[in-house]
Formats: C-alpha cells, structure tokens, sequence
C-alpha cells in the first residue's frame, strides 16, 4: 500500500510580501517549511500534504499551495 | 442582498488554493500590518466568509475608525470608507439607513470599538441594525506605539502600564449581549477555519452581529509580555488560552476556569432598525 503514489504539491512563497513571521512553519503539520534570511522558504517539498494550513494562517497572503 | 448558496461547504477545506485576488486592491498589497500581526488571518477568513455567501464586491460597504484594524479597507475592493476614530458605527448606521440593501461590515479594534467609540458600539448594538462588527482584539493601540486597551487583562504590561494592569478588562461579547446585539460570537485567529465558519453566521443574521476576534500584537503587546515570538503568542493567549462553546459545556467548571470561551455566544431575534422604520413609515404615511 505504500506504493500508492503520493500525491505532489508545488509552493509558492511571494517574497515581495512575505515579511517572515515564520507563523506557517511553527504551525505546518510536517515540517515543510523553514525561515530563510528574511523570508520563508520550503525545506521538504515531499514532506508536504496540502494541508493548506499555511494559507489560511498566513497573514500576508504570501504562500499557496498547489496540487501537481 | 444575494441568498444564494454556494456549492462549497464551509469553511475552505478543498486542496487548492483559495483566490482572494477578487476580493483585493492588489496595488495597496503588502498590507502595512507587522511581520505575524493577526490581522492578515482575520481579514483572509473574512474573504472566505464572503465567498461562501457569494456576495458581491459592490453589494459590500466595509466601514472602519482609526487603528491598525481600520486599515482593513484599504486593502479590499468594496464600498469602504476609513472613517474617525471610534466613529466608524456611526458612519455604518448612516450608509445603512441610506441603502439598506448594501451589505454592512465594521472592521475595528478594542480601542477603537470600546475606549474612544464605547458610547457608538452599545447604541449600535441598541438598534440592531443590520450589520456586522468585527472587533479585532489584540489588547493594544498596536499604531500609537502600544497604550493598554479597556480589553487588557489585568497585571499585563503595555506603554501606559508599565508595572502591569491594575484594572479590569471589558468582556466585549458581555457587553455586547447586555447593550442588546442579537448576534454575538467569539474567534480567534488561530483557528482561522472556525473563525471562517463564525464569520459566516455572524454575516448571515440579519441585526447587529457582534464577533469578537483575539489576535496578537507580537510588535508590542508580545514583546512587553515576554512572549518570545508570535507563535508563542498564538499558542498560549489564542490556543491554549481559550476554550470552544461545545467543550465548555462538557468540562466541569473547575477545568474551564481562566479560559476565554469561544464560538457562537448569543443569538437572539429581534426587529431590525430599517425594518422598524419601514414599518413607521407604513403606519404613519397610509394614515
């Protein structure tokens, strides 16, 4: 059963408003994203499960994630 | 005033990303609001709030006073007005009554709503007019450097209480409940997706809706009260701090002591002030 292929997801981080509060990482379920220099960045693509929690928490409408 | 029901259910929960750039003035984004400021969040379940209803932009007026919160406006594409301090119900009453149609909303703080616009806010609660009033709580006057808010709790440190708060704080939804709004709700940005779901009733019922929203000021309140980051923050004044209706109701209440309960508080049916009007008018006119 685990060779169901996982289903893939591509984040986007807008660095012209993302301000780095770093609320999506403390809050993302599987420790996809990390702070770098003054922005997020993604530090696991295949650790995410498009949750989209880190949409809906981030308050400067900054990060999306889509389905591939 | 469009009923018609969206396909979706509510809150958000499909897998793609949610389009806020219909709701938005893209050319005033990034918002000026502090790196993990609450608001952000407040104003995306907002939108989400919105679209569930399938409202149009042009069938909005959002309606705001003066303060970090009131900057909310600018950054949406409806009928908005950026109004006085404390003033902004006022002002909402008046676009109301001259287009009961348009859809009313009243984005402002707990200074705002309940220290400079107290007298407004009960009175607007007094009428019940048809619109919605969100009250951004963050404890502070987040624009002017951080002065304790009616809502501060007691022993917490701001620019004007340096050793900590002597006085007690404002229930918002108490008062609310007590100066008669038919509709009144507590949320939190943390649980953004329930506070989506809160925003939603609270949109939907026709009278004075009252909701409540912590969130936190991490530029000041978080850095006179020690807490380390925002997220910290969020943890324990937003998650740890306060207590769903439905859990409420099943703990005892020794368990739910010092928690701030939050979800649908009050909801009552009362004439709204348009109609009451309406109804004046019938009756004085066909005399």
């Amino acid at each position: 059963m685990g060779e169901a292929a996982k289903k893939q997801w591509r984040i986007e981080i807008d660095a012209r408003r993302c301000k780095g509060c770093n609320i999506c990482a403390s809050f993302c379920p599987t420790d996809t994203l990390e702070l770098k220099g003054i922005t997020m960045d993604v530090k696991d693509i295949d650790s995410c499960i498009g949750c989209q929690l880190c949409d809906i928490r981030c308050p400067d409408f900054a990060i999306q994630v889509f389905p591939l | 005033m469009t009923t018609e029901a969206t396909a979706r259910t509510v809150p958000y929960k499909e897998k793609k990303p949610f389009d806020y750039d219909p709701y938005l003035r893209q050319g005033k984004l990034p918002h000026i609001w502090c790196a993990g400021c609450g608001h952000g969040i407040v104003l995306k379940s907002l939108l989400r709030a919105i679209d569930a209803l399938g409202w149009k932009n042009d069938d909005i007026s959002m309606v705001s006073g003066i303060g970090c919160s009131s900057r909310t406006p600018g950054y949406v594409d409806f009928n908005t007005m950026h109004t006085l301090h404390g003033r902004a119900f006022a002002f909402a009453t008046g676009v109301k009554f001259a287009n009961p149609k348009l859809n009313v909303i009243v984005t402002t703080g707990d200074g705002d709503a309940l220290a400079i616009g107290g007298n407004h806010f009960i009175h607007a609660a007094r009428r019940n007019m048809d619109m919605t009033i969100l009250v951004y709580n963050n404890y502070i006057y987040g624009m002017t450097s951080g002065q304790g808010s009616p809502t501060m709790p007691e022993g917490a440190v701001s620019t004007t209480s340096r050793f900590g708060s002597i006085e007690p704080p404002f229930d918002t939804c108490e008062l609310a409940k007590t100066a008669g709004a038919t509709f009144v709700a507590r949320g939190t940005a943390f649980h953004a997706q329930e506070l989506e779901k809160t925003l939603y009733e609270a949109l939907k019922h026709k009278g004075t809706s009252v909701v409540d929203i912590l969130d936190s000021c991490p530029t000041y309140y978080g850095r006179f009260n020690k807490h380390k980051n925002v997220s910290e923050m969020m943890k324990s004044i937003e998650k740890d701090g306060t207590i769903s209706v439905a859990q409420a109701a099943k703990l005892p209440p020794e368990k739910t002591e010092g928690k701030i309960v939050r979800g649908i508080l009050h909801r009552a049916e009362r004439l709204e002030y348009c109609d009451g009007y309406q109804n004046l008018l019938d009756r004085v006119q066909n005399k």
